[in-house]
């Protein structure tokens, strides 16, 4: 009797922190960072509600759902970003891991939770610098030239920069300036990338280079982009989670969501009823 | 009737557009007497001697400013020394670190400085550097034009700064940069070029600052050796000279009013090369 209330018990803890479509892969799967019991304000206004879920390691994790659902906020959660903004508060816990992030050296960090932004922002200094810069301040002893290098190779930029290093970042095109930033989050190797809304300023082909990246990009680290574009979500992550007024609706891996969506709110938002 | 209307709005149009082209034109216009007021009176007197020579005793004609030339140099240098560092750490600390409260008392009495008098300045540069020491001295001067300085690179510091998209910001922060290294290696980098532009402008304005100088700097027809001596400089060897009997003294006064009038021109020409050089940011 009381040995079979006992698996039972962790049974309802998994069930706590995940939802129950997400349960066979969280078995299955490494966590490289979990969320759990996360409630987040903005002065007196409450934007995340109680949002449990885990980031599987060298996987793509998207995060939808409509405008002003919070996942933006979710994702600045991951790197502490959100303290740029005094009024912000939070509850709950987010470990990487396994060490809460939140008791951590916010500098710190940041090395190991990179971020690329919705609209590229290369440094006013050269190609070369700007990759260099990440290195360079957290005091990188190693060749320089090498980790620029490597860091455009994987970023799928170096063939077309690699006679023009000294140029300003400005003179790329807008999908080029994005996967030098790409590139310049890289060069500090971090363990997790924040991607939010990356290609929301970029055409159609610079698009389809960085998914390509994201896709090859899991050997090295771990991804989880915010998108309003579900077909992104849809053709590059594995694992899928739709946010809706700040409340985690569904997290499922990503075929299962668009397929067999199992809250009609979800099903609602994929097949274009709102949002 | 209708058409009547019609042709009283062409006229009010055309009329508003007349009269604010002939003010802008008298704006360049003004410029360009003085130029040539003073190319006229002076650039006859303008030769070698005049930036090589000390004056010439009164009574004999010749002789040049070379002591003033030098001494305006080191009395601006001194005083950008003391000002510039003042203000654009002043500028800084307003950027980036005051709360509300604190940077707008900064800020207002920021614009206050920039609005004393001049001679106010001069005297109080008087009394606190000039008496203890019972010297008229460079280093008077310098502290009165650096004290100056300090107001107009504060705030345009401050503004260059704030220009700074945050875009920027958060990618240096993302990256694991300290909120120092963040400004230190991105924010006033991408700033800078504004930020110079405007400390070489607060330049310009104080190379012809007279009132401060009359009784700091004093003057002198001697070449100054140091920085504690009486020196000469060229606004107030204008003053000097343009006040005196002679002809020839107001021959070189004018000659004078001619090279400080150059010198903030090529100062000018500078700060705005500068703002057409290196890597500017684009606005978002």
């Amino acid at each position: 009797m009381q040995a079979s209330a006992k698996p039972e018990f962790s049974v309802n803890i998994v069930t706590n922190l995940t939802t129950p479509a997400s349960r066979e892969t969280a078995a299955a799967l490494p966590m490289r960072m979990t969320v759990s019991k996360l409630n987040f304000f903005y002065g007196p206004k409450q934007i995340l509600f109680d949002i449990n879920m885990g980031i599987a390691d060298k996987r793509v994790t998207a995060l939808i759902g409509p405008s002003g659902c919070g996942k933006s906020t979710l994702l600045r959660t991951l790197n502490r970003m959100y303290e740029t903004v005094s009024t912000s508060r939070l509850e709950g816990e987010i470990l990487l891991d396994s060490q809460n992030i939140l008791v951590q050296d916010v500098t710190a960090l940041r090395r190991r939770v990179g971020m690329v932004f919705q609209r590229p922002n290369p440094f006013p200094k050269s190609i070369y610098d700007n990759v260099a810069y990440g290195p360079r301040i957290n005091g990188y002893k190693g060749s320089m030239a090498d980790t620029v290098e490597k860091s455009l190779r994987h970023a799928a930029l170096w063939d077309e920069v690699k006679d023009h290093l000294h140029k300003s970042a400005y003179e790329l095109s807008g999908g080029q300036q994005q996967r030098l930033c790409i590139a310049r989050a890289l060069a500090v190797e971090p363990e997790v990338l924040l991607m939010d809304e990356p290609c929301s300023a970029l055409d159609p082909i610079s698009t389809a280079k960085i998914e390509e990246l994201m896709v090859e990009l899991k050997n090295l680290t771990t991804i989880v982009i915010v998108t309003h574009n579900m077909q992104q979500a849809a053709r590059v992550s594995d694992f899928t989670a739709f946010l809706l007024t700040g409340q985690v609706i569904e997290f499922s891996p990503t075929p299962h969501l668009f397929t067999t969506p199992s809250d009609p709110r979800t099903e609602a938002y994929i097949t274009g009823r709102f949002g | 009737m209708n058409n009547a209307r019609l042709r009283w709005r062409k006229f009010v149009s055309n009329f508003m557009l007349a009269m604010t082209g002939v003010c802008a034109f008298v704006s360049v216009l003004v410029l360009f007497f003085i130029l040539g007021y003073l190319v006229f009176n002076g650039g006859t007197s303008i030769n070698w001697d005049f930036f090589t020579k000390l004056p010439k005793p009164v009574g004999e004609t010749g002789g040049g400013m070379a002591n003033a030339i030098v001494g305006s140099g080191k009395i601006l240098l001194l005083a950008s020394l003391m000002g510039v560092p003042i203000g654009f750490l002043g500028g800084i600390y307003l950027a980036e670190f005051s709360g509300k409260g604190m940077a707008s008392v900064v800020r207002y009495a920021a614009d206050l400085l920039n609005g004393v008098p001049s001679i106010v300045i001069g005297i109080f540069a008087y009394g606190l550097v000039v008496l203890p020491f019972k010297h008229f001295s460079a280093y008077a001067g310098s502290f009165a034009l650096g004290m100056m300085m300090i107001p107009i690179t504060l705030r345009s510091t401050e503004e260059f700064l704030k220009s700074v998209p945050r875009m920027l910001r958060e990618g240096a922060m993302a990256l694991g940069a300290s909120k120092w290294k963040t400004i230190a290696t991105v924010i006033v980098p991408a700033a800078y070029r504004g930020i110079m532009t405007a400390i070489l402008l607060a330049l310009a304005r104080v190379a012809g600052e007279t009132a401060p100088l009359l009784f700091t700097a004093f003057g002198n027809r001697f070449e100054s050796h140091g920085w504690s001596q009486p020196t000469a400089t060229l606004p107030v060897m204008i003053y000097t000279y343009a006040v005196s009997p002679y002809d020839d003294w107001h021959r070189q006064a004018w000659a004078a009013g001619l090279v400080l009038l150059g010198l903030v021109l090529i100062i000018n020409i500078l700060a705005r090369t500068i703002l057409s050089r290196g890597i500017a940011v684009p606005r978002s």
